[in-house]
């Protein structure tokens, strides 16, 4: 501490606004060059953005819309379950973010069991119980869309993709070759093909493969396309963050006398997973952009009912304003996200421990 | 405990707790379990009736292609497949050099020192990695292209190169009757080039130094083609300019070039705009994973600018810089296979022609499979070539 006072900052240098555009911008001829083609640039898309944007479009197409983005076609008389649902996740979230400097072990077990049950909870909100409910009527799967089937495909994907993952992680670095062997392929096999086509593996393939009794709704198909898809990119992501324990640690255990599992769950586990979280937010991201693509299989998903809003019969031939809206409601929450990652990575440390 | 073993104690240890045994023991339980859920698949795929077999690939496929190599509704199914197998290749090739390309310019501009190029350079490279690659599609093709004037008002660009919502038309070099005369003096320049690139490497590894200089390769490089050019009767070449043409009954079409279809204008853009930023941000981490000292250092030695770049900087930068690359090659070539959204013919869109003609679900999709395996197979195989011979030789 007392050498690190020692140690002068050298003084911020202040810099006039005249100095600045001469370093910035003009400092050499090929530079105020390159300046000047920038602002050209700049004066005509800016202007062709504006004049469309205040002029040319036509944004009632999206006022009109919105709860159709939204929600698609949830019935409006239950649309106070999604707002419910919202409202247990931003409770949650709000009591996680005051709570989060305390180590107080009750509070933060509670905060754990809040968010796993959470899920089921949503899970019923949304889809209610059988049709003749007073309470809670049934909403099939079927009419889920809009954002809030993007949503619900992105959050359940990441989140069932992750015990698999790492089961799939433990398979690869296991030193029993038949188990390695098997988890290799499928992990090399998923991320060597697209999704498009694991999508469509289990919209059109895996009902075959069931018996004919099992009958899955569409959605919980492209659910599981998605998870079996995702699993093998948490698989490396994990693999990783195991890569990242040091040897010291695993022999320690041992000579502790901890025993395999228990050596995991203690020691390896922890240390490895909280390397992770950056790299599995990440997967988050792509796996929220990635979810459009249920587009092609059929479903009603932000960018489905997208599509479906441009064939309105008043509104028709509006594609650039409805997926400028659509590109900016994905830019919003991708932005956001990729931001409180960075923030995570920063308040967790990785790599600086 | 005062006891001392023999060695006959270890014998002892029945086999079920033996972890030789045990281990053995699991990978067979391992392997029945997933052989038991494969056959209780395949049961039910057998209790409906199904029959698995490539026999139908021979058969008339009876749908048409618009797009690739020449394909008519009576080929087979196999041809079929080949077809969007070309154009999926096509599209991943093109694109790579394009993309890798623009992906350069971008990740050295948001290195620039000049501040508003570099606010450019980011603010495309966010809106783009924030955004879905489908949306991106969609908007490319929905709201630009099939927005553009019909054939007939084409946008005209010097070249001439014709813009519509039918595709963009470019100018094209064909082979005319002489080439069959020319081509020969082509070997011969590649040929003597060749020569002249061995004799310089020998020279400098045995002098330390390049005995012929490299203005000479290619200035036979060019040599030789002309002077073949100026003795051959006729031009060998011509170029193929793109006309508009009033058919009878006022169809307006385009004579002459090559004609991108919309649909491979937009998906072709659509990849290269998308896997540039991405490849610009990996090259922009490249280059500032090089420590500023070595850059530093060589100037110190005496290097000239463009001797640190191509000497010192570059090199170690590369190392850096094609691991990631080729994960994004294969991304691009994956990605592909969103052409379907906006009805380009690819590998994907093929087999889903044939899908639903054929009614052979896991057969096609094992087709489908296989070729983007073979596919990724490929390019990772020719790039670990490539990153092998630029990775440093540890002491």
């Amino acid at each position: 501490m007392i050498k690190e006072a020692l140690v002068e900052k050298p003084p911020r240098e202040e810099v006039g606004l005249l100095e600045w555009l001469k370093r910035n911008l003009f400092s050499t001829w090929y530079n105020t060059l390159l300046t000047f083609v920038s602002l050209a640039f700049l004066f005509f898309v800016g202007r062709a953005i504006i004049v469309w944007a205040l002029h040319t479009a036509r944004w009632e197409v999206v006022t009109t819309n919105i709860k159709v983005f939204m929600i698609g076609r949830y019935p409006a008389s239950e649309a106070w379950r999604v707002l419910a649902s919202l409202g247990v996740i931003l409770l949650l979230t709000a009591l996680t973010w005051v709570f989060r400097k305390l180590r107080g072990r009750p509070i933060r077990q509670w905060l754990i069991l809040g968010w796993l049950l959470s899920f089921p909870l949503i899970g019923v909100l949304l889809r209610g119980f059988s049709e003749q409910n007073l309470f809670l009527p049934l909403v099939s799967s079927r009419v889920w869309s809009g954002l809030l089937l993007t949503l619900v495909l992105a959050i359940v994907g990441i989140t069932a993709s992750f015990p698999l993952g790492l089961i799939l992680a433990l398979g690869r670095r296991s030193k029993l070759p038949v188990i390695k062997i098997l988890c290799t392929i499928y992990i090399e096999t998923i991320r060597g093909v697209p999704l498009i086509s694991v999508l469509f593996m289990s919209q059109l393939m895996l009902p075959l493969f069931l018996p004919p009794h099992i009958r899955l709704s569409t959605v919980m198909r492209a659910l599981t396309g998605i998870t079996l898809f995702s699993a093998a990119y948490t698989a490396e992501n994990v693999r990783g963050g195991l890569a990242s324990v040091p040897v010291g640690q695993y022999e320690a255990a041992r000579s502790l006398g901890l025993s395999n599992v228990l050596m995991m769950v203690l020691i390896v586990l922890p240390q490895a997973l909280r390397a992770v979280i950056p790299a599995i937010v990440g997967q988050f991201i792509s796996l929220f952009k990635d979810t459009t693509l249920v587009v092609i299989v059929g479903l009603l998903d932000l960018l489905g009912v997208a599509k479906a809003v441009t064939g309105q019969r008043q509104f028709i031939g509006l594609h650039q304003e409805v997926y400028f809206f659509v590109a900016l409601l994905f830019f919003i929450f991708c932005s956001l996200m990729s931001r409180g990652s960075r923030r995570l990575e920063r308040s967790l440390g990785v790599g600086e421990r | 405990m005062g006891k001392v073993r023999t060695h006959k104690s270890v014998a002892i240890v029945p086999f079920w707790r033996d972890i030789r045994v045990l281990r053995i023991l699991a990978q067979l339980a391992f392997l029945m379990v997933v052989i038991a859920i494969l056959l209780w698949a395949i049961s039910n795929y057998r209790a409906r009736g199904l029959i698995f077999g490539y026999s139908f690939l021979s058969k008339e496929a009876s749908f048409d292609l618009a797009e690739g190599i020449p394909f008519k509704p009576t080929d087979s199914y196999a041809r079929a497949f080949l077809v969007g197998v070309v154009n999926t290749v096509r599209v991943a090739v093109i694109g790579i050099i394009l993309a890798t390309l623009l992906g350069l310019v971008t990740g050295i501009a948001r290195l620039s020192r000049n501040w508003l190029l570099r606010k450019i350079a980011t603010v495309y490279i966010e809106i783009i990695r924030n955004t879905p690659l489908l949306v991106q599609l969609f908007f490319l093709y929905f709201a630009v292209i099939m927005k553009l004037p019909r054939l007939s008002r084409a946008i005209v660009l010097a070249g001439p190169v014709y813009i519509s919502n039918r595709g963009v038309v470019i100018p094209w070099l064909r082979l005319a009757e002489s080439f069959r005369l020319w081509w020969p003096f082509l070997l011969l320049a590649a040929a003597w080039a060749g020569v002249l690139i061995v004799i310089r490497r020998r020279t400098i590894r045995r002098v330390g130094r390049p005995g012929i200089n490299l203005l000479w390769v290619f200035s036979c490089l060019i040599a030789v083609p002309v002077l073949g050019w100026l003795l051959i009767p006729g031009n060998p070449l011509r170029f193929d300019l793109p006309d508009l043409v009033t058919r009878s009954g006022g169809v307006i079409t385009v004579d002459g070039g090559v004609t991108l279809s919309s649909e491979f204008t937009a998906i072709l853009t659509g990849l290269v705009i998308y896997t540039a930023a991405f490849i610009a941000e990996v090259v922009r981490a490249g280059i500032q994973s090089v420590p500023k000292g070595q850059a530093e250092a060589a100037r110190a030695q005496g290097f000239t600018n463009r001797q640190i770049l191509r000497l010192i900087v570059l090199p170690q930068a590369l190392r850096v810089i094609i691991p990631p690359l080729i994960s994004q090659y294969l991304n691009l070539t994956k990605n592909s296979s969103l052409a379907i959204a906006i009805g380009f013919l690819d590998l994907y869109a093929v087999s889903q022609t044939m899908l639903n003609q054929s009614g052979r679900v896991v057969e096609v999709f094992l087709m489908i499979m296989g070729s983007y395996l073979a596919i990724s197979l490929t390019i990772s195989l020719i790039m670990n070539i490539i990153n092998k011979r630029i990775q440093i030789v540890e002491r």
